[in-house]
């Protein structure tokens, strides 16, 4: 290897070396401060592409410029009308100018910070100030819509005035006041769990349990119920049947029986003597048995001759 | 991305000053050139071209090019369905998924409406639709979008009653949560289309679930009461209605007959008054005797009295009578 070789290459390697140090890249997802010994120059490089700054002592402080995310830790606050909840939120910022998120919070870990204890603390404050109704509903709902089953579903129609959304909103607004000075802008906030503590839980399972078993006493209720009035249907419709066939079959007996006797008086009346005269002989025919005792006297039509023949 | 092999092969020059190698390494630079400058996006995704670190342009499907060293490529799979599980996870997919849900519950414990407490699995199935905002718009995209999921899912429950969540409810939850999600995906800006939200598992809180099945036994119990009841009475009305008619047949019967026996004795009487009237005195006389004739043999005792002879009667006792007409003995003089 001789001497000139090295120094050619020796000299390439140089220019390569400041030129990386001259030149630097913005990412889509970043923007860019430069510092001169520590110090901010000019304004944030946004625009994405190759830069170029002055190679060794001015420096590179990357920032996010994509949506961040803000998790808060769940916070046990009581709401206004005392009930134990955990609240659980989430917001999106982002850093909105860069060179004032750098000179307060130098970066993203300090961010993360005050926006805990700005957002959570917020987050306490409207919490108490509301009932968990308005916590947990966004609407007021149609009484005609909605199918109350049992007592405490109700709670269901209780009106709210705010809802979910709007302290949600409020949060949002009054945190984003404090949060301005650092160059952040808030983008949204939400709540995203709410839960019952331990203890008030036990308390919402057991009423619940207790409805529903209040609903299926009254489900078994009603099937006893209407069976018996099926019952005292059946029974009814039972004696109307037979009520009423019996009332039929007599009035059909009756006219019979009314025509009948008109047939036989028709007929008998042209000589009831007769009629009891033949009527008679039958009976005799039909009645006299062995066991008959028959004493005649020969004054009799039939034994008058037994004496007299003449 | 996939640029690497360029670097190497560059700082390596002057290692070796050797004239085959020198040959090599020439090599070695332009199939590490050609690596950096061709790439495959498969049939699913788009490749998302940037010149240092800025955005130039999306390439579709296919073997394309790029300047080696100066761009990167990035490819986002737009076609493919992404899924997140809220609630439980899905530990082997395939035919048969086993689903874990112990420590998942949290995401799926929410409070209804009525301020009850259900427990509400779901999943939700997106596509990449502008790649570009997917990629440069949102850090942690995922999480963001699970965190938006746990809160409109709770919005939305939020103004249901634990009965809606769990019945009658579902289908409107979905669509209302799927609606929300893409309004708020929009406003953030992240470049996802969402396709679906399905619920899965909904169900009251494990210790209160008993309390809710004994509901379903009791409706059950209910149904089969009534229905119970029902076969009784079906058992019973038909089998009267036909016995009712039976009464009414019958009755008709009685009546058919009571008016043609009637009629039938009325006319026999009439026919035989009118041969009567021809000669009533010996006529009568004849029916009178012929009957005797007919009934007199059949009676057992008979005494006849002469006309004188009343005074004789208390004299026999009637039961003496009996036993002489029970006996066989025939009385001379009587027909037997």
């Amino acid at each position: 290897m001789n001497p000139k070789t090295v120094t050619q290459l020796f000299g390439l390697v140089l220019i390569l070396v400041v030129l990386s140090s001259a030149t630097y890249q913005v990412h889509e997802t970043n923007q860019v401060i430069i510092t001169q010994f520590g110090q901010p120059i000019g304004d944030a490089k946004t625009e994405p592409g190759l830069h170029f700054k002055v190679p060794f002592i001015q420096k590179t402080n990357y920032f996010e410029k994509r949506f961040l995310e803000w998790d808060g830790s769940p916070n046990q606050v009581p709401t206004k009308d005392k009930r134990f909840i955990w609240v659980d939120t989430y917001a999106r910022w982002r850093i909105v100018d860069p060179l004032r998120f750098f000179e307060r919070l130098r970066d993203e870990r300090g961010a993360q910070s005050r926006l805990d204890d700005i957002l959570d603390g917020e987050t306490r404050n409207s919490v108490a100030r509301y009932d968990l109704i308005e916590l947990v509903r966004s609407n007021n709902r149609n009484p005609d819509d909605v199918l109350v089953e049992s007592e405490e579903e109700a709670a269901i129609l209780e009106g709210i005035e705010m809802g979910r959304g709007q302290i949600a909103a409020e949060i949002l607004a009054t945190s984003a006041q404090r949060t301005a000075d650092f160059g952040i802008e808030l983008l949204d906030l939400r709540l995203k769990r709410i839960n019952y503590v331990e203890e008030v839980q036990q308390d919402v399972f057991a009423r619940m349990i207790a409805e529903r078993q209040r609903i299926a006493e009254e489900f078994r209720s009603e099937g006893e119920g209407e069976a018996a009035r099926i019952a005292g249907e059946r029974d009814l419709e039972l004696l109307r049947i037979q009520s009423e066939a019996y009332r039929a079959a007599e009035e059909l007996r009756g006219v019979a029986d009314g025509a009948a006797t008109a047939v036989y008086g028709d007929a008998y009346n042209s000589d009831p003597d007769f009629y009891a005269f033949t009527k008679s002989m039958e009976t005799y025919e039909e009645t006299m048995d062995s066991t008959t005792m028959f004493i005649l006297g020969t004054d009799n039509e039939l034994l008058k001759y037994l004496e007299q023949p003449r | 991305m996939d640029d690497r092999t360029f670097d190497i092969s560059q700082i390596k020059v002057p290692a070796i000053p050797s004239k085959s190698f020198g040959t090599g390494v020439i090599a070695l630079l332009i199939v590490g050139g050609l690596l950096s400058t061709f790439y495959q996006i498969q049939p699913e995704e788009v490749g998302i071209v940037l010149r240092f670190g800025r955005y130039v342009r999306t390439t579709e499907p296919g073997l394309r090019a790029k300047l080696p060293l100066l761009e990167t490529v990035i490819k986002v799979p737009v076609q493919r369905q992404l899924k997140h599980e809220f609630g439980f996870r899905t530990v082997e997919a395939g035919t048969r998924s086993r689903f874990s849900e112990r420590q998942f519950a949290d995401e799926a414990v929410m409070l209804t409406g009525d301020l009850n407490v259900a427990v509400v699995e779901w999943i939700v199935q997106y596509r990449v639709s502008e790649p570009e905002n997917y990629l440069f718009k949102v850090r942690n995209l995922d999480d963001t979008f699970r965190a938006m999921n746990e809160a409109i899912m709770r919005e939305v429950v939020g103004d249901r009653t634990v009965t809606e969540v769990l019945t009658v409810g579902r289908q409107d939850i979905e669509t209302r949560v799927q609606q929300q999600l893409q309004v708020l995906a929009g406003q953030y800006e992240m470049g996802i289309t969402v396709e679906q939200v399905v619920l899965q598992d909904v169900n009251p809180p494990d210790p209160v679930k008993p309390s809710w099945d004994e509901v379903n036994q009791a409706q059950q119990q209910r149904d089969r009461l009534i229905n119970e009841a029902r076969a009784e009475y079906n058992a019973i009305i038909p089998r009267a209605r036909g016995e009712a008619e039976q009464a009414i047949l019958q009755a008709e019967g009685y009546a058919l007959d009571r008016v043609n026996r009637a009629e039938g004795d009325a006319a026999r009487f009439s026919s035989v008054y009118e041969a009567y009237r021809q000669a009533p005195d010996v006529t009568r006389r004849r029916l009178y005797l012929e009957t005797m004739q007919r009934v007199l043999p059949k009676v057992g005792g008979k005494l006849f009295l002469a006309e004188d002879a009343n005074g004789v009667v208390p004299l026999f006792s009637l039961d003496t009578l009996r036993q002489t007409v029970g006996s066989s003995a025939p009385i001379p003089g009587g027909d037997r």
